[in-house]
């Protein structure tokens, strides 16, 4: 026991003197998660609702439909519609240029004759109809309204997307675009039929209200209903990779003592590989509560001052703190891994690195697994990182309990162990090359 | 007494396609200065590895006390002491926490420990950098430091591996002294060097490793004599080991 304090009491003081080291492990996470949580939030805002983005709208049309599509373009929270520039109307061809050169990330451009082909299009269909169902049909009739459909031809509304736009903003807005088109159809169904029919009382009463609306509605596993925002996703998901990049400092620091020839000094002393490795790990684990504590603390009081919402921790302060230490735990048990298996600073420090960043990525911190490609949802499933993850969720989104992320932890507490067995085990083999 | 037996004792690292060491045996008695001499690359450094417990033999046997590291590791490590060619220090803390860390390791009790810290650094000049951190030492003051880590728990047997390499006179000075105190104190102390004058000086017997092989062994004297028109050590070892470089890669 006193070998262990008094490695555990040394790794402090090596720590607490390396400057860079502690940037690392504490200032690099707060800029991190403080920048992913801006960008995202600003995102969150553009595609919520938030601010507004710039698009390109040709209006080659003109007509009545064109102006209600501008009108309600103008109604979608995100977008911000303009048609000129410098006083000039923006042409198709000129809009084209704009969004190639990166200028605008979209344009929309409205095609020709929309709006009186839409209404000769509906007020047809809408003869056809009534005319089957008074059955007046005649041969005239049906003669005029193939020649009605001959001339009309199928409309495509054009979107000129910036190549680098992401592919969520793109659906966003033509699912945006699509339900405009389909209430402005309907509207127009609604009208011709007005027209056709007479403006009658019995008529005008017709219930234009939509009949199927939806609801959002974020159940928790408290059972209260929680709001995701760009905080409450951004926090676990940018913490734990904080926490994770400690494998490479701690890595590290096991190369060094290998280097500067203090762990050649110990393998002479009584003193057992575990203790040497438990003492890091402690300590570092306690280095991953801290850096978490220092990010809660963030979120909770600065956030708010950087225009982000606050963080909602809930009522399980310890379940999150019970994650915290799992994941830490997860993290130092590869980084000592990696850290015995290397020998110099060049190989470890880039693998350390890559891995994180692998890892980040399997495990769902950028893309979530559900969106995954089912291979590598399973690898997914496998990654300690996604593990954290998941826990995080449940705790900061779901607003879990101990016992919805037992398994969690019970993986990451496993991977733990069976990391430091691999590594004393690797130990004793290499000491016998 | 012998407190070191080595018999016919081979290694090949793995991946190599020549031997290390190709079966040495050898005796050490209590209470000797015993010097290991050789050109670069001659298994040096891999016996003492082997002989500190910090690499295992390909074959053959080494006994420290009639004990082997395979059955005794624990009670062997608190039995020797180890300076290794490196400064094997921490850079970022000081004289004094280094001694106390690596002290720690034997069990000694803390106020003991720092008792005896205080007494090596004054002995070797120390005393008044107690607090200093060991980056900011020269080279001559960490290998006095490196020499006090290994010595804090008294080992009966002491390895030094090129302990005065790149040090001053009067650091290598201070370090020969003290190691001859601690051998008149009991302390077995064996030693690689490339200096053959301050083996032949220092050691009450000397063995001369080439190409894996101990060549020969004996007191500094009895070699000299024994080598025709010698008048040094180093007159034996250039006799002895020829004078082409040994270089490997």
């Amino acid at each position: 026991m006193h070998k262990l304090i008094a490695s555990i009491k040394k790794e402090t003081l090596l720590l607490t003197r390396d400057i860079g080291g502690l940037g690392i492990l504490f200032i690099m996470p707060i800029i991190l998660v403080i920048t992913i949580t801006l960008l995202q939030d600003t995102t969150f805002k553009k595609v919520g609702g938030g601010s507004s983005i710039d698009i390109i709208l040709v209006d080659n049309d003109k007509g009545s439909l064109s102006d209600e599509i501008k009108k309600n373009f103008e109604e979608i929270p995100f977008l911000n519609p303009i048609t000129t520039q410098e006083e000039e109307t923006i042409t198709e061809a000129k809009a084209e240029k704009l969004v190639a050169a990166g200028a605008y990330q979209l344009a929309v451009v409205i095609p020709e004759k929309l709006s009186s082909d839409l209404d000769k299009q509906i007020s047809e269909n809408i003869n056809k109809i009534l005319s089957d169902f008074e059955g007046s049909v005649t041969e005239e009739s049906k003669e005029l309204t193939t020649r009605v459909e001959q001339q009309i031809k199928p409309k495509v509304i054009k979107f000129y997307f910036d190549p680098v736009t992401q592919e969520t903003f793109r659906s966003s807005v033509a699912f945006a675009v699509d339900k405009l088109i389909s209430q402005i159809e309907t509207q127009s169904i609604y009208k011709a039929f007005e027209k056709e029919l007479g403006e009658s009382a019995h008529m005008t009463s017709l219930n234009k209200q939509k009949l199927v609306t939806y609801q959002e509605i974020n159940p928790s596993l408290a059972g209260n209903e929680v709001m995701p925002n760009s905080v409450q996703h951004n926090v676990p998901a940018w913490t734990l990779f904080a926490i994770f990049f400690m494998i490479l400092p701690l890595s590290l620091n096991i190369v060094k003592e290998k280097g500067q020839g203090t762990f050649v000094r110990l393998q002479t002393t009584p003193i057992k590989y575990q203790t040497i490795i438990l003492a890091k790990a402690i300590l570092y684990v306690l280095v991953s509560i801290l850096q978490f504590t220092i990010i809660l603390g963030i979120g909770m009081y600065i956030f708010p001052y950087l225009g982000l919402p606050t963080l909602q921790i809930g009522s399980n302060l310890g379940v999150l703190y019970a994650v915290t230490m799992a994941s830490g735990m997860a993290a130092v048990g590869l980084g000592l891994l990696l850290g015995t298996v290397f020998t110099t600073h060049e190989q470890a420090a880039p693998f350390g690195a890559v891995l994180v960043v692998i890892l980040a990525a399997i495990g769902g911190v950028w893309v979530p697994v559900f969106a995954m490609p089912e291979a590598m949802q399973v690898v997914a499933k496998i990654s300690p990182m996604n593990w954290g993850l998941e826990a995080f969720y449940n705790c900061f989104i779901r607003a879990g309990k101990l016992s919805d992320i037992i398994g969690e932890l019970g993986l990451l507490v496993g991977f733990f162990v069976l990391t430091m067995s691999i590594a004393i085990v690797y130990y004793e083999k290499k000491k016998n090359v | 007494m012998d407190v070191i037996k080595v018999h016919n004792l081979e290694k090949q690292y793995k991946g190599a396609d020549f031997k290390s060491l190709k079966g040495v045996s050898l005796t050490i008695q209590k209470g000797e200065i015993f010097g290991l001499l050789g050109p670069n690359g001659a298994g040096k450094t891999t016996l003492i590895s082997i002989l500190c417990g910090l690499l295992s033999a390909t074959n053959g046997e080494v006994f420290i006390n009639d004990k082997t590291y395979a059955s005794k590791k624990d009670e062997l490590r608190k039995l020797i002491g180890v300076v290794p060619q490196e400064y094997a220090l921490y850079p970022s803390l000081t004289a004094r926490e280094n001694l106390m860390y690596f002290g720690g390791m034997y069990g000694i009790a803390k106020q003991e420990l720092k008792s005896k810290v205080i007494t090596h650094l004054e002995a070797l000049g120390l005393a008044q950098f107690a607090d200093k951190k060991i980056r900011t030492f020269s080279g001559g003051m960490k290998r006095r430091v490196n020499l006090i880590a290994a010595i804090l728990h008294q080992p009966e047997i002491l390895f030094l591996d090129e302990p005065t390499v790149g040090v001053d006179v009067q650091s290598k000075k201070a370090i020969t002294q003290k190691l001859e105190a601690l051998n008149q104190s009991g302390t077995t102390i064996i030693y690689t060097s490339h200096h053959l004058r301050e083996a032949q000086e220092l050691c009450t017997r000397v063995g001369i490793i080439d190409k894996g092989e101990i060549i020969v062994s004996g007191s500094p004297d009895k070699l000299i004599a024994e080598v025709q028109d010698a008048r040094n050590l180093e007159d034996v070892f250039v006799e002895l080991t020829g004078k082409e470089f040994r270089d490997y890669a």
